[in-house]
């Protein structure tokens, strides 16, 4: 069973706000899932290779031309703040 | 008449359209109007784009009268809400992408509207593709058009049964796990999922991009084919779409499937409906009837399959959703400092199932767990993937059941996460090989749909359309109208 403080850490790390209720479900439904997925456990991959993908691509690599872009105005239409063709946020450093 | 206009195909359009006994307009307007009977019912899009496609459908009576005709030009097609579009919202399903208005075209839908093709709307799906039965959509579910006590499946539950309800004539949806495959199957519809690397997914809302592949879904094998051959090809904004010849894939429709050699797995897992097995040996035994032969085939760790998914495809998930952060597009919470703005943003924003898929990805790649759960799922992925290039050097496709059950109730697996993803079971194993997969009508059992899985060598959709189109044409399992556009339509 997982403990409050893993689902903890792992909310942040993941920038999730949860709130209490959903923090106790989560460790009780992760829990069970992590259960199920760990059948993957008993099978013996030691010389084994990993697959990320299936298709045999590698280096994918075009000539270096300038084409067109999405325009400026195209890219901010969704922000929810924007500031002279920047989208706009809050404050990461604070001045000391 | 115009009730007719909802039940044709592809091609009989195009020769009444091309003979112009019927305009594009007039297509259209009896599918609008199959929408406003119906969509109080089924709820299977988020949004209608009427006007767009007025517009749309009076540019392809223009074109039709200069004679510039393409396969697609005045067809009716609905786009699954995770294709991005410029003249419509692009939700994904989701609160965090309410009135996000994408400044791009998805490739595919690029394709199609230089077709001239029709776009009706954008249809319903689990938040982000994250379900098996679209009841995980923000914008409330979508009802099955066999019974409207029951899911269409999902996560493209929308596309499924809108054209099964003739809502539209064909359909686009993803498939990460089985979201094209299963709903079809549940909607008593054909589905089809590419293999990986055959469909460019610029511009589609990715989940795991690893899996993530878009395909077609229509009445008949033929559609199908045809919108296939739409949407298939290099993309230079997609790299990891492949630079391979695309077949006309409806040559390939003969009808003819003698010496074909269909694999059947022996190790069959637990939990089938008995109804879906014998509908499913019925099928074998019309296809054996066909000339082909059915052989047994081994796939030793496909039982494996569901429990990699659920490690890789929310490891994927955790990372590509990470964009989601208040402040490029999308939901804003609007508060004080970054840190809070991101927690309280995607807090309010995402839905149960993908906090749940977010928390179980970023566990699965934090330190400490990274190797025990990811890199082990990832080399269980390498094993699956040897046991169907062993079974295809014996076979040319591998028959089996799409889905364990019928379309299940609403409500009835949403309290158990578990529940819902083993409703995957049989379509999970082909994402992870990065095979195409298709669905087919074989059966009704309590009245619902049965469907029939054909999974194919890498590249290979031609055999698995030929095979499911000589399956087709062999029985009237796609000539039976949902029960509730009947009744609908009857009371009027």
């Amino acid at each position: 069973m997982l403990s409050r403080e893993i689902v903890d850490h792992i909310a942040m790390l993941a920038r999730l706000g949860l709130t209490e209720e959903e923090r106790e479900r989560m460790r009780i439904q992760l829990s069970s899932i992590l259960d199920h997925v760990s059948r993957i456990q008993e099978l013996d991959t030691e010389a084994i290779p990993p697959t990320a993908q299936v298709i045999e691509l590698h280096d994918v690599m075009r000539d270096d031309v300038v084409q067109p872009s999405l325009p400026q105005a195209a890219v901010l239409q969704n922000a929810p703040a924007a500031e002279n063709g920047y989208f706009r946020v809050n404050a990461v450093l604070e001045q000391s | 008449m115009k009730q007719e206009l909802t039940r044709l195909t592809i091609r009989q359009a195009r020769e009444l359209l091309d003979r112009r006994e019927v305009s594009a307009q007039e297509l259209l307007e009896a599918h609008l109007e199959q929408i406003a009977q119906l969509e109080p019912h089924l709820h299977a899009f988020i949004t209608v784009t009427a006007d767009v496609a007025r517009a749309q459908a009076a540019h392809a009576d223009r074109r039709i009268a200069e004679g510039d005709v393409l396969p697609l030009t005045g067809i009716p097609i609905a786009l699954k809400d995770v294709l991005c579009t410029i003249d419509a919202p692009t939700t994904a399903g989701s609160r965090i992408l309410e009135g996000f208005r994408s400044p791009y075209d998805a490739t595919v839908v690029a394709k199609l509207r230089e077709q001239g093709a029709v776009f009706v709307g954008k249809t319903n799906t689990d938040e982000f593709a994250m379900g098996s039965s679209t009841e995980n959509s923000a914008y409330g579910p979508t009802r099955n058009p066999w019974d409207l006590e029951r899911v269409p499946g999902g996560s493209s539950g929308g596309s499924a049964a809108a054209v099964a309800a003739g809502e539209a004539i064909v359909a686009l949806g993803s498939d990460t796990g089985g979201s094209i495959r299963q709903p079809a199957g549940f909607c008593g519809i054909v589905g089809l999922k590419p293999t990986y690397g055959r469909v460019s997914r610029y511009g589609l809302v990715a989940f795991a991009s690893s899996l993530d592949q878009i395909g077609p879904f229509g009445r008949t094998v033929e559609d199908v084919a045809i919108l296939l051959g739409a949407i298939s090809g290099h993309d230079p904004h997609d790299s990891t779409s492949v630079p391979l010849p695309v077949p006309t894939y409806t040559d390939f429709l003969t009808g003819d499937i003698r010496g074909l050699r269909i694999g059947v797995l022996e190790n069959e897992a637990e939990g089938v409906d008995p109804a879906v097995t014998a509908a499913i040996q019925d099928a074998l035994r019309t296809l054996e009837g066909l000339g082909a032969t059915v052989e047994p085939v081994t796939l030793p760790h496909i039982s494996y399959a569901l429990p990699t998914y659920y490690i890789i495809a929310p490891s994927e998930a955790s990372a590509n959703l990470a964009r989601y952060d208040g402040v490029k597009y999308g939901l804003s919470a609007g508060k004080d400092t970054l840190l809070e703005n991101y927690l309280e943003t995607r807090g309010r924003g995402f839905g149960p199932e993908v906090k749940r898929r977010i928390m179980l990805g970023t566990y699965a790649l934090s330190a400490g767990y990274y190797d025990a759960y990811y890199v082990k799922a990832q080399k269980v992925r390498t094993l699956i993937k040897r046991d169907f290039d062993t079974a295809f050097t014996k076979v040319d496709v591998i028959a089996l059941p799409t889905s364990p059950t019928v379309a299940f109730r609403l409500g009835e697996r949403t309290e158990d996460p578990l529940q819902m993803y083993l409703a995957d079971i049989f379509t999970i194993p082909a994402n992870m090989a990065g095979l195409p997969g298709i669905a087919v009508p074989c059966g009704l059992a309590q009245g619902l749909p049965v469907s029939l899985q054909f999974i194919g060598k890498a590249f290979d959709e031609a055999t698995i359309l030929r095979v499911a189109h000589a399956y087709e044409q062999a029985t009237s399992w796609h000539t039976i109208v949902p029960p509730v556009v009947a009744q609908v339509k009857g009371s009027q």
